[in-house]
């Protein structure tokens, strides 16, 4: 019966004792999924079904959004997540499935700040990001602020927007607000948060700000977003709103709602500051090691011949002794090491205790006060960009894009 | 009001919707108590928006309360979590709940759905934090005892407690809930009532709901034949039943009558309302002074017609304010209440001029912020529309005494979108058969009267007691069912009118007490002061100390002997008949530590003794 069945076919449940009608939506493993005329799901075997009428159902047009020309521009970039999401039939999950024209829709509010041009890179859950899309989605926000586009927002899904927004941090110049948003409730919920963290996104977008930042929710209540650097932000819950934290930071501003008030730090890069430029080059054999008690020498030897090695390691940032040969001899091999600490609070000191001494004579860099996921993304963009080794291993304890404080101010 | 309800064409059905008492909530490991907001251990808050169903349809009910946004408050307390806030994704369907649930709906004959999905039901009053209730669909098709039939049967979390307009408090919410909706099966205001009172009876049968005040919720669907359905929420007690679909009765009997003269009439509405705000800006009416803008409509030949009554209390003017009220404005003022509320005749007649109105028409004006009044005229001109058609289907609250008020549309269902955080669950039919019918309260009150010899109130009583599990269990391990059945209801309803805190007195506690007085430890005699000393706190063992000190037989002789000693002359006099007066000397001043039968042994011994002697 089966696979004589579509999406939108009236059918008759046939269960012990009685029958009733719905609409045929999906089956998976011999289990059939049917909407009854009351709006619920039931499952039921498929044997239990038979077809009384043939789908009828339409495409649902979305609607035209009339915008207003005396606003400024501003592009909005997709790159699919849970700020534009929506049930897919075939694994009964959230998928994103929207078009960026579609966030207009969901998020009304939007058109009476701006004019919105809407492109859509890619469609993806935020885990299945590559550094490949992160050079696509560079040069597509060059593109943008390059034909005239006063600001930028790229939705993205949270897992890992703080990568993505460190990426864009470090492989663009940039003299307008680009503002990564998302959302932590999907969007086909009333409770989501993405038209208030949309809403606010998009202020960011045309205040004066001038560098890669992340706006989201800052508390639990519909009250205030927070605007983080993009060098210093983390996803620091799996799923409350106000997941995002700025490390180790000042925040660079906020934006009160549902009033649309937006306060920037004095420590902000102002719009203009830089020139437009972009060097999207990426050294995408680097690796990111969570070294933890116990950890074998041979589990790194998975990572040789890579360029670069991130080593989140602990306290002030060590591994243990029984490490410190292999990792002579891959950077001896040419591997970059740069060491940075699980306490992701603070900044890493090699110089206080023997093992420390010895990463360093073994080759390791200091990764300074730089968040374990950014120091991951810097190196791929910095073996990416630099011809000798040397300068690579200047510009990883230089501070490039607000990744490193040379001081640690109390 | 005399109505032939045959001749009407009444049809109505009931949904029962009553608390599980299960350990943990529906969706979250946190414990299904109700807090005092004075507990609360924070508050945050929130907006709510309507959202799309998965077919792309945007339910009406909602978009009707995004008309006006609002923001919800929300208290939280050490009780709640993160799933309450909307701030973690709900843990699998609780499994304790969907036995409970299947239960009951094998007590009603259904067939229980293969493989139950759960659903996101979207109701943005702010009640749920995520905008929408989770629930499921469990049974289909059962049928009662008095032969009303059951459509379905659901398993959904319960909403937040509404403290005040946008505050609400979260330890309520997910408990969970089962929902039983009957077929329209039901002709009467009184098979409506009976109905109720026998679903209630076989939820009791379970012993695994919650008790009390607002545990239980009856919603009523209505409609009479040129009627509408109706659905009324949230009717808490079941003896206003009746009354309620008697005055709904009567509404829509009004509302076709008033139809009806409006047809005849050859009434319309008028489509532009007018701005009259000078016309009151020396009114004594507040309402109208301090408005920003005054809006009026004119409704041709609708006159005397809004201000007739269509239940106790309510006119078709107040139906109309229900809708306006939806944009924020406080209410509405009508010419058929006019002159009245500061506004004078002069002022009505310069009104009714303005807009060109005869005595044959109504002019509804409001007053409030701009937006505000555009909005409520649209909706007032809606309702008016509605009255030329008959009777609209709504979604209606019970107001005190039984007439009701406006909420929202009827929703439809485009307000259902699948829960995609929760895993479908199977019901497979060994699992079903698993199930053990438990004994109905109506038979158990029967073999109340027939094995225990108890009177019908008792065994009523007892039947319907929370208690009665622990009864029963109290009389399989040997207790007397009367001495049982004084522990577990009469004793304890006699302390409560005292004003003791019975609540506070654990079924386990009184258990081991009854168990102390089968060994003979402390006399029957002491029930009800060692009851009282476990309401004050005291575990059993401190209870029967205080309220019965343990005597030994010795001390207990040396008692008897110096009461008898001391009414020698009385007991010389009296000789056998002095036992029964000195039996009560004795028991008032061992104070129940010992069994009266003892007590009677060793009186009776030593009377006969002093009498040999004297």
């Amino acid at each position: 019966m089966s696979t004589t069945l579509t999406t939108g076919d009236r059918v008759r449940c046939t269960m012990q004792g009685c029958s009733c009608e719905g609409t045929y939506i999906a089956s998976r493993n011999g289990m059939a999924t049917v909407k009854l005329t009351s709006g619920y799901n039931i499952g039921i075997p498929e044997e239990n079904l038979t077809r009384i009428g043939i789908s009828e159902m339409g495409d649902n047009p979305s609607e035209e959004i009339i915008q207003d020309s005396s606003l400024p521009h501003i592009s909005i970039i997709s790159t699919g997540g849970t700020i534009a999401s929506k049930i897919d039939y075939r694994t009964g999950a959230v998928t994103s499935q929207f078009r960026a024209t579609d966030i207009l829709n969901a998020i009304p509010g939007l058109a009476s700040l701006a004019q919105f041009r809407a492109v859509q890179l890619c469609n993806i859950l935020s885990e299945n990001m590559t550094p490949a899309i992160w050079q696509q989605l560079a040069r597509a926000i060059y593109d943008e602020i390059k034909a005239g586009a006063q600001g930028i927002l790229v939705t993205h899904g949270t897992d890992t927007m703080a990568y993505s927004a460190a990426a864009m941090s470090f492989m663009l110049r940039t003299p307008v607000p680009v503002v990564f948003v998302g959302s932590q409730r999907s969007a086909d919920r009333p409770s989501s948060d993405n038209v208030m963290n949309g809403m606010c996104a998009a202020k960011t977008a045309l205040s004066d700000l001038g560098e890669v930042v992340v706006v989201m929710h800052g508390t639990t209540s519909d009250d205030t977003c927070l605007i983080h650097r993009g060098t210093r932000v983390r996803k620091m819950h799996t799923s409350r709103r106000d997941a995002f934290e700025t490390i180790g930071d000042e925040i660079i501003g906020s934006v009160q709602y549902p009033e649309l008030k937006i306060t920037i730090s004095p420590h902000a890069v102002q719009r203009g500051t830089h020139d437009l430029v972009i060097s999207e080059h990426l050294e995408e054999r680097c690796a990111l090691v969570w070294y933890y008690p116990g950890m074998k020498p041979e589990v790194l030897s998975a990572w040789e011949g890579y360029k670069g090695i991130v080593l989140a390691g602990t306290g002030l940032g060590h591994t243990g002794t029984d490490m410190i040969d292999r990792i002579k001899k891959m950077s001896d091999a040419g591997t970059l090491f740069v060491m940075t600490s699980q306490c992701l609070h603070g900044r890493v000191c090699d110089r206080v205790y023997d093992t420390g001494r010895d990463l360093l004579a073994a080759g390791v860099i200091e990764g300074e006060d730089m968040l374990p996921e950014v120091a991951l993304v810097k190196l791929m963009w910095v073996l990416g960009n630099c011809s000798s080794g040397d300068d690579a291993r200047r510009l990883m304890r230089e501070n490039l894009a607000g990744e490193i404080r040379r001081r640690s101010p109390t | 009001m005399n109505l032939n309800y045959e001749a009407l064409g009444l049809v109505a059905g009931i949904e029962i919707h009553q608390q599980l008492n299960t350990k943990e909530k529906l969706f979250c490991r946190c414990p299904t108590v109700i807090r005092e907001i004075e507990e609360a251990n924070g508050e945050f808050y929130r907006y709510l928006r309507a959202t799309k169903s998965e077919m792309g349809e945007l339910d009406r009910a909602a978009e009707e309360e995004m008309m006006h946004v609002r923001q919800f408050r929300y208290l939280t307390y050490d009780t709640t979590c993160l799933v309450e806030n909307d701030e973690e994704p709900p843990l699998p369907l609780n499994e304790e709940a969907l036995d409970i649930v299947l239960t009951i709906a094998k007590v009603c004959n259904m067939t229980p759905i293969p493989e139950i999905h759960t659903m996101r039901k979207l109701v943005i009053d702010g009640s749920n934090t995520s905008g929408f209730q989770r629930t499921c669909l469990v049974a289909l098709n059962g049928v009662l005892p008095s032969g009303a039939t059951i459509e379905t049967i659901c398993l959904e979390e319960e909403a937040a407690q509404r403290i005040e307009d946008t505050l609400f408090s979260l330890d309520r919410l997910g408990i969970p809930l089962i929902e039983i909706t009957t077929s329209p099966c039901l002709h009467t205001p009184q098979a409506v009532q009976k109905t109720a009172a026998e679903i209630g009876m076989i939820l009791r049968s379970t012993g695994r709901v919650k008790r009390g005040l607002g545990t239980i919720r009856q919603d009523i669907n209505i409609s009479i034949r040129d009627g509408a359905r109706v659905e009324i929420k949230g009717v808490q007690e079941l003896d206003l039943i009746a009354e309620v679909v008697q005055r709904e009765v009567q509404r829509q009997v009004s509302l076709l009558e008033i139809r009806d003269e409006l047809k005849k009439r050859g009434a319309s509405i008028e489509k532009t309302p007018v701005e009259v705000t000078s016309l009151f800006s020396t009114s004594k009416s507040k309402v109208l002074t301090k408005a920003a803008m005054i809006l009026a409509i004119k409704l041709n030949k609708f006159g005397g017609l809004v201000g007739k009554e269509i239940q106790p209390g309510r006119r078709l003017g107040t139906e109309m304010s229900d809708y306006a009220k939806k944009c924020g404005v406080g209410g509405l003022f009508h010419t058929d209440e006019l002159p009245a509320y500061g506004v004078t005749e002069e002022e009505v007649a310069a009104l009714k001029k303005t807009l060109n109105a005869s005595n044959e028409d109504c002019v509804i004006l409001v007053a409030d912020k701009p937006e505000r009044c555009h909005c409520a005229i649209q909706q007032i001109i809606k309702r008016a529309e509605m009255a030329l058609e008959g009777v609209p289907k709504e979604t209606r609250k019970m107001l005190e005494g039984g007439s009701t008020a406006y909420m929202r549309p009827l929703p439809g269902a485009a307000r259902m979108y699948p829960e995609t955080d929760v895993f479908p669950v199977r019901v497979t039919p060994e699992r079903y058969a698993s199930y053990e019918i438990p004994e109905m309260i109506d038979d158990t009150i029967e073999r109340y009267i027939r094995e225990f010899g108890f009177t019908r109130e008792l065994a009523r009583q007892m039947a319907y007691s929370e208690r009665r599990e622990a009864f029963e269990e109290a009389v399989a391990a040997g207790i007397k069912p009367a001495l049982a059945e004084r522990a577990f209801n009469s004793t304890l309803r006699e302390l409560n009118r005292e004003g003791a805190p019975i609540h506070r007195i654990n079924d386990e506690d009184i258990k081991s007490v009854l168990l102390l007085m089968n060994k003979g430890a402390i006399a029957k005699e002491a029930l009800s002061p060692v009851l009282k000393a476990l309401a004050e706190g005291q575990t059993p063992k401190e209870a029967c100390e205080r309220a019965a000190p343990n005597l030994s037989e010795d001390t207990l002789k040396a008692i008897i002997k110096r009461i008898v000693t001391e009414r020698i002359d009385f007991i010389t006099e009296r000789r056998e008949a002095s036992i029964g007066p000195i039996m009560g000397v004795v028991m008032k001043e061992v104070r129940g530590s010992v069994d009266g039968k003892i007590v009677n042994q060793i009186l009776r011994e030593e009377i006969e003794h002093a009498l040999r002697n004297s």
